[in-house]
């Protein structure tokens, strides 16, 4: 539950283009930690190499270091399906099975994970990760309809559900509010608030009130220039990066002067 | 227009009814139209030449048919015989192509993967006759032995009754030459949709830590599984049609049909049955044939048209979206 990332030197290649230059920052476990910047800059690109995701992309690699606690994600004998198991991920459009009820979404995971639990136990586990994602009343009724029924605010709580059902130790977001309305972007940021009690929490986001309301960390991204790679700025409180921050880009940026 | 987020899928109906239209696209709305009536005034036509030339069978009576036992008797094995050989084709042939198609787009490194797609689809090129020829001259010499093993060990079940054929030109023989020709349009039809499987179901499952098989299972197999079913049926369609390698590679000599697939006595296909009898009928013999090609018409026509609902329907599945 919850542990602490420490990423140091991290080069992300796409094949021979250099993404990300020299990415290190600590990511504080039962926190929420924004990583902002202008589009283009990596930080999805970033967010994928916590989760090894990265690496499906044909070509792509890393260089540089990511330990969690006391294990370095990249180690050689580290199989990246069980860092994918501890680090969960939720997409910038929902996107439940559609072939599969909301139940055997939320179950989709504890399958893979453990072949032969009781059906009590199962029964259970969805339900509570459907009450921690805020959305059991909404569809405790309906449970075996498909998951692609359903609104796209609750589609986007039943992949949180889903991602969270197998109880991860860090739970990354990749822009998890941009396909919504404020009324849903609303709930899934309270969600994400109460979450952050037993997760360790990254949410890449465009949106600067979003950042301020929900992250305790926000991290700047930029492109050094124009064709070259992208790179943290800087990263510091939440309230620093955004009343006080240390460097005139972090200003230009934050402030909506960019560019 | 940032990455991940879709343009809307524009409509030809978008254009409001009425509006003027250019030259060029009312050329083409023209030439496009003509080519689809054509279409269907061929199909009438062929249709309407089967029922008048297979009328006169409908009409004799019993004894002028051959065999003596009237119209039904006479197509009902040949029926039977095409839907086995075909079924069993399909049943070989559909499982290879789910695995073939799954290799290519997910598990063959690139450089194979392209070539391997090439290869499958020049399988399709290949002339029937010369998997007729092979079928005959290599493949069922080949099964003559495993096929008494069969028979002796198996024979409890109808299929591997035996007596074994010597000549191994039996229906299983048969089966696996189909399934060999209808290989190819069944993997390209499937590859393509496994193509198309979105990202983002399959980053779905990666996220949650599944293997590559379980990946499949979870996000692949799903979303192709309508284009399993289409394409296993436009393979049927050409199955159940094959004329030269059925007449050539099938040993036809009974005119009863039995599930036994290793004998020497088959009844023929449909198809089979009209290349070989033909140049020899005349007469309402010659009717009684056309009148089995209107049932093997109607058919084939129905398994089609099954296989594009099925196929149609997947364009409606929107996923996730
Ligand atoms: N699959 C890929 N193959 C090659 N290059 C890629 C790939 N995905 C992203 N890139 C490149 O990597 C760089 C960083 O892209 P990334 O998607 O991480 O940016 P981002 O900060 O998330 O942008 P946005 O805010 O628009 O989501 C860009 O130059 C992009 O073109
Ligand atoms: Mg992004």
């Amino acid at each position: 539950m919850a542990k602490r990332l420490d990423v140091s030197d991290l080069d992300i290649y796409y094949d021979k283009f250099l993404a990300v230059q020299g990415v290190s920052m600590t990511i504080e476990p039962r926190s929420v930690t924004a990583l902002i910047g202008p589009s283009g800059c990596g930080k999805s690109t970033f967010l994928r190499t916590l989760n090894r995701m990265h690496e499906l992309v044909p070509n792509a690699r890393v260089e540089g270091k990511v330990m969690m606690d006391e294990e370095d994600l990249y180690g050689p004998n580290v199989d990246p399906v069980r860092v994918r198991r501890h680090v969960g991920m939720v997409f910038q459009r929902p996107n439940p099975f559609p072939t599969m009820s909301v139940y055997d979404n939320v179950a989709a995971g504890l399958k893979l994970n453990n072949k032969r639990m009781k059906r009590s136990d199962m029964d259970e586990l969805v339900e509570r990760s459907l009450r921690s994602a805020n959305l059991w009343d909404e569809v405790k009724d309906r449970l075996n309809r498909p998951g692609s029924g359903l609104s796209g605010g609750q589609q986007q709580r039943l992949c949180i559900a889903r991602a969270i059902a197998v109880q991860p130790d860090v739970l990354l977001m990749d822009e998890p509010c941009s396909a919504l309305d404020p009324i849903s972007t609303g709930a899934i940021e309270d969600l994400i608030v109460e979450l952050k009690r037993d997760y360790t929490i990254v949410i890449v986001t465009h949106n600067m009130q979003q950042a301020q309301r929900i992250s305790d960390t926000t991290g700047f991204f930029n492109l050094k220039a124009i064709g070259e790679p992208g790179a943290l700025v800087e990263i510091d409180a939440t309230t620093k990066i955004f009343t006080n921050p240390g460097n005139t880009a972090t200003e230009d940026y934050v402030s909506g002067r960019f560019g | 227009m940032r990455k991940g987020q879709t343009v809307p899928p524009t409509s030809e109906r978008t254009r409001t009814r009425g509006a003027p239209l250019s030259l060029g696209d009312r050329l083409f709305a023209g030439s496009a139209t003509g080519a689809g009536v054509l279409i269907l005034l061929v199909l009438a036509g062929v249709a309407a030449f089967l029922v008048a030339e297979a009328w006169p069978a409908l009409t004799a009576s019993e004894d002028e048919i051959p065999g003596g036992e009237g119209l039904v008797l006479y197509i009902w094995p040949l029926l039977l015989g095409t839907l086995l050989s075909a079924t069993l084709a399909l049943l070989m042939a559909a499982p290879l192509a789910v695995a073939i198609a799954l290799f290519v787009t997910h598990y063959a490194p690139r450089r194979l993967a392209a070539p391997l797609g090439y290869i499958i689809d020049l399988l399709a090129a290949v002339p029937s006759i010369i998997y007729g020829l092979w079928g005959f001259s290599v493949l069922a010499p080949q099964t003559v032995s495993p096929s008494g093993w069969l028979a002796e060990n198996l024979g409890w079940i109808p299929f591997f009754a035996g007596p074994a054929s010597s000549t191994g030109r039996t229906m299983l023989t048969a089966a696996i030459v189909l399934a060999v020709m209808i290989l190819p349009i069944i993997t390209a039809v499937i590859r393509e949709a496994f193509l198309q499987t979105p990202r983002l179901h399959e980053e779905a499952s990666w996220a949650l830590g599944a293997t590559r098989w379980e990946m499949i299972r979870l996000s692949v197999l799903p979303f192709g599984r309508s284009s399993m079913i289409g394409g296993s049926m436009l393979g049927l369609g050409r199955a159940l049609g094959e004329t030269m390698a059925v007449a050539i590679v099938l040993s036809v000599s009974a005119d009863a049909f039995s599930f036994n697939l290793i004998s020497s006595s088959n009844v023929a296909t449909i198809a089979a049955n009209i290349a070989l009898k033909f140049p020899e009928s005349s007469g309402v013999a010659v009717n009684v044939l056309i009148a089995s090609g209107l049932v093997l018409f109607v058919v084939t026509l129905l398994v089609n048209m099954g296989a594009r609902a099925v196929i149609n329907r997947r364009r409606e599945f929107s996923g996730a979206n």
